[in-house]
């Protein structure tokens, strides 16, 4: 038994990848060959699918558009989150434990609840199609998400550290940005990446809130239905391209994410 | 950890605030202002008082939609959980080959959910799709689009493609912070493997799990953009989802008020659920 | 209860060994007696967990072989060989009671009901756990839980050997010598073999008859407290041992005398060889005193611990330290010391010279 253990995780990696070679298969096929010849590898190999979108300024622009808000988005979240979660670590002040609980049903909420009145509600403040609006609105489910995570990280930190510090006459913000930040780097690793990650795939709130100017990339694929049916070889290409902002990051937390899981809330 | 009484650190806590409720609040004031008026376009409003809810809570469209959605959040919890566990099980604790789990695994959480949707799509399309056209070849009659079954299997099949490696890291990370003198410890007692398995390994996981679950429950319960992707909740209605029901109610039929109370009852099982769960399992914790 | 025989063992983690270093444990060869106290003693590192874990049955070793009366058990399971062990931090089964925690090793080995309830009732009276018998385990204090992993150890009345592997870590200082007694008298009372690896000097000297004191992966020395103490049979257990360490220093040997700075030092062993690559003098600072003549040397700080003076001198070799009674007065400026023949050695590559 124990002799056959790799298997269980070989045949689910499989699983996972065999959707993502499909796609990856379509993507070098011309749109015509999709439809006609059914076959497990190119028959004809393309890459004018790739070179459509990297030539169609309305293609690329949509791919920066989404990493401009994402990012935008991460930075924001853990900037708040992070005293946030310092103070319910470590202070009891009035309401902690509400504040705690109403901050994790913002998580709860069903951003299809919210998608008709963000749209008002951004455009009665004329935020509507920037990307500040979708970074803000990403702020709703993301923030609740950080400080959660890392309340965790902070609260396996021993408070003796903090009472060090100022014993060495550290002020609380220099303590703060100098000694405390640095101690919890995987925790702040982890959070990024749990905000990167939650934004990145989230449409709803995104293509609700943007029309051209911030459009993202995973809103501008759905042009392709309506364009002469289905250009299922674009579709394919652009979706593929979707996946590698995701693969860097988690090529790079890749060692914080099963130390870090441990160390902390999770 | 004991905590120092610190009123002011509500003003660490005032960013947080500002944002979160300048997200919630206006358009969650919105969505309740809605909910007890009808509009016939033109900012021209009626009171209409409960109506809305009592309409929704008795109508059968709406029964059908919250039937659905917990049976389909039944069976991808039922299915991902063990799966989870029992996949975190059997990966290699060291060496390279943690690292290539890991990536390869977190590759389908990192997926906008839309390509998700249209990766399944063209995945599971009778015609041009690897899993449609090889069921087929195999025998069976399978098209998702047009068969209730079909469209159910493939929905969880997605669900459970996309999210299942979220319970694996999690379960992983519980399992990685177990001491080996623990092992050592079951090995000398002479426990068996289910021993092992159930009074150190599930024990010390139950954290995690709980995160796992509570995440997946909310995550699935608030499904919308990739089953809207791969079925568009058909055929007919068979997988619309609360979400999916709900968009169509407020954007396709422009029924704000209805919409609006759905909305508010919808996000009201999220809650009431998850308190419930939250509470039973800090009185767990309490006890022990 | 059986006596624990090690036969040229050595154990490495790597695949391939090119050197030493390489060796967590290198040509280790023990008899332990049956119902005996023995301490496993060394710094972190030296390879004692490594030696517990070969004896319990949890690491097969590379070379050599593990006898329990004198039946060779070196490809048994720690099941087979039924011993028990008792780690750095307490593992305890976190959902269950005390009471299912002790039973747990008992019903594993398919014993009767009743037989476990008279067991488990014994045990926890003798550990003074019977009133949280029916407790989760979870909620006990460091203390308790590691009396709980020690009672799981206890239950099973036929174990071949217990072993403890620094069971104290976690212990509050003030309950560690409650604990500590409490081992103690267990040991006289159940009279099974007992195994006790710390770094701890005092853990080991007053737990144990014989300590084997490790270093580098080998044994460099087993004996009472008092012989190691008294005759160190290598630097390393002379410096270890004792508080301050012993003092060494570098020697010249000639026909068979050792000297420092010129100085003649007679020893208690007579050195009968001088091929060495280093040659060394060890004394403990109890047994240096001030006199007329001897090594001459200066005296830097005299600190006092309340019961005694620790001198701190320095010599053309280097320094030494000398302790006295407290009420002694002390020289100051340049003094002679000499060393109580008795207990000076003299170390060839660090080994006592015989």
């Amino acid at each position: 038994m124990k002799k056959y253990k790799w298997l269980v995780p070989t045949i689910y990696i499989l699983f996972l990848m065999l959707p993502i070679y499909w796609l990856l298969n379509m993507s070098f096929k011309t749109t015509t060959e999709i439809i006609n010849t059914y076959s497990l590898w190119p028959q004809k190999f393309t890459f004018e699918n790739y070179i459509t979108i990297f030539t169609d300024s309305t293609w690329y622009t949509g791919y920066l558009n989404s990493l401009y808000y994402v990012v935008m988005n991460t930075v924001l979240s853990v900037a708040a989150a992070l005293p946030a979660a310092y103070a319910f670590s470590r202070y009891k002040f009035l309401g902690d434990k509400h504040l705690f609980f109403w901050l994790l049903t913002n998580r709860m909420a069903p951003p299809a609840v919210f998608a008709l009145p963000f749209f008002q509600f951004y455009s009665s403040i004329n935020l509507f199609d920037t990307h500040v609006a979708v970074a803000l609105s990403h702020c709703l489910f993301n923030i609740p998400l950080a400080v959660w995570i890392l309340e965790g990280f902070i609260s396996a930190v021993p408070k003796e550290l903090d009472e060090t510090a100022y014993v060495d006459g550290y002020k609380f913000w220099r303590f703060f940005f100098r000694i405390f930040i640095p101690t919890i780097t995987a925790g702040i690793g982890i959070t990024m990446f749990f905000c990167f990650m939650f934004s990145w795939v989230e449409l709803l709130l995104a293509k609700t809130l943007t029309a051209v100017a911030a459009k993202p990339i995973a809103a501008t694929m759905t042009r392709t239905v309506s364009t002469s049916g289905y250009e299922l070889g674009l579709l394919a290409a652009a979706g593929s391209l979707t996946i590698i902002p995701g693969a860097v990051v988690i090529y790079f937390v890749r060692n914080y994410i099963a130390k870090g899981f441990a160390l902390g809330r999770v | 950890m004991n905590k120092t009484e610190y009123q002011k650190a509500w003003l660490f806590v005032i960013p947080v605030f500002i944002l979160v409720a300048f997200n919630a609040a206006v358009p969650l004031m919105t969505v309740v202002n809605y909910s007890f008026q009808e509009t016939f376009g033109n900012n021209v409003f009626t009171w209409e008082g409960t109506r809305w809810f009592k309409q929704i809570l008795q109508s059968d469209r709406f029964h059908a939609a919250l039937g659905r959605q917990f049976l389909f959040t039944g069976i991808i919890l039922f299915i991902q959980i063990p799966l989870g566990i029992f996949i975190a099980l059997t990966m290699p604790k060291e060496g390279i080959g943690v690292s290539v789990c890991l990536v390869l695994m977190s590759m389908p959480l990192l997926i906008p959910w839309n390509v998700v949707g249209a990766m399944w799509n063209i995945f599971a399309l009778p015609e041009i799709g690897f899993l449609g056209h090889t069921l087929n070849d195999l025998g069976f009659d399978y098209n998702f689009t047009q068969q209730t079954g079909d469209a159910w299997f493939t929905t969880v099949l997605m669900d459970v493609w996309h999210w299942t490696s979220l319970v694996v890291l999690l379960s992983y990370a519980g399992l990685r912070s177990i001491q080996p003198a623990y092992y050592q410890a079951a090995e000398i007692d002479g426990a068996s493997r289910w021993a092992v398995f159930r009074y150190i390994e599930l024990p010390k996981m139950k954290k995690v799990l709980t995160i796992a679950i509570l995440l997946r429950f909310m995550d699935s319960f608030m499904i919308y953009t990739e089953p809207f992707v791969l079925t568009g909740g058909g055929p007919g209605n068979a997988t619309a989802f609360l979400s999916i029901d709900l968009v169509k109610m407020a954007l396709g039929q422009f029924d704000l008020g209805p919409a609006a109370a759905m909305s508010l009852i919808y996000f009201f099982i999220v809650l009431l659920v998850c308190w419930v769960f939250y509470n039973l399992m800090m009185r767990n914790e309490e006890q022990s | 209860m059986s006596k624990i025989t090690l036969s040229d063992l050595s154990h490495s983690y790597l695949d391939k060994q090119n050197s030493d270093s390489d060796w967590a444990l290198r040509d280790i060869n023990l008899d332990w007696q049956d119902g005996g106290a023995y301490a496993l003693l060394g710094p972190s590192g030296c390879g004692k967990t490594t030696l517990l874990n070969i004896i319990s049955g949890l690491l097969n070793p590379t070379k050599g072989k593990v006898l329990f009366d004198d039946k060779d058990v070196t490809t048994q399971s720690p099941v087979e060989r039924n011993i028990a062990q008792i780690f750095q931090f307490p593992v305890i089964y976190d959902t269950m009671t005390v009471y299912a925690n002790l039973a747990f090793p008992l019903k594993n080995r398919g014993m009767t009901d009743a037989e476990i309830d008279r067991r488990v009732k014994e045990i926890a009276d003798m550990l003074e756990l019977t009133k949280t018998l029916n407790n989760r385990a979870s909620g006990l204090t460091a203390d308790g839980k590691q009396k709980i992993s020690l009672g799981r150890g206890l239950v099973r009345s036929n174990v071949n050997v217990i072993m403890f592997d620094e069971p104290l870590t976690v212990i509050d200082p003030h309950l560690k010598w409650v604990l500590r007694s409490k081992l103690k008298e267990l040991h006289q009372k159940i009279n099974r073999t007992m195994i006790y690896v710390t770094h701890d000097q005092t853990e080991a000297l007053t737990f144990a008859d014989q300590v084997v004191v490790m270093h580098e992966g080998q044994i460099v020395q087993t004996g009472t407290p008092v012989e190691l103490f008294e005759k160190p049979k290598h630097t390393f257990v002379g410096h270890f041992i004792g508080s301050p360490g012993m003092n060494i220093l570098p020697c010249q040997i000639k026909n068979g005398y050792a000297a420092i700075d010129g100085v003649e030092i007679s020893t208690n062993t007579q050195i009968k060889k001088s091929n060495f690559s280093k040659t060394e003098i060890g004394i403990r600072p109890e047994f240096v005193s001030f006199d007329k003549k001897g090594i001459p040397a200066k005296i830097l700080k005299v600190s006092n611990t309340g019961r005694h003076k620790i001198i701190d001198t320095q010599c053309n070799s280097g320094k030494i330290k000398v302790l006295s009674h407290s009420s002694k007065e002390i020289p100051s400026g340049s003094v002679f010391l000499s060393f109580n023949k008795k207990y000076t050695y003299a170390y060839g590559d660090s080994w006592i010279i015989e």
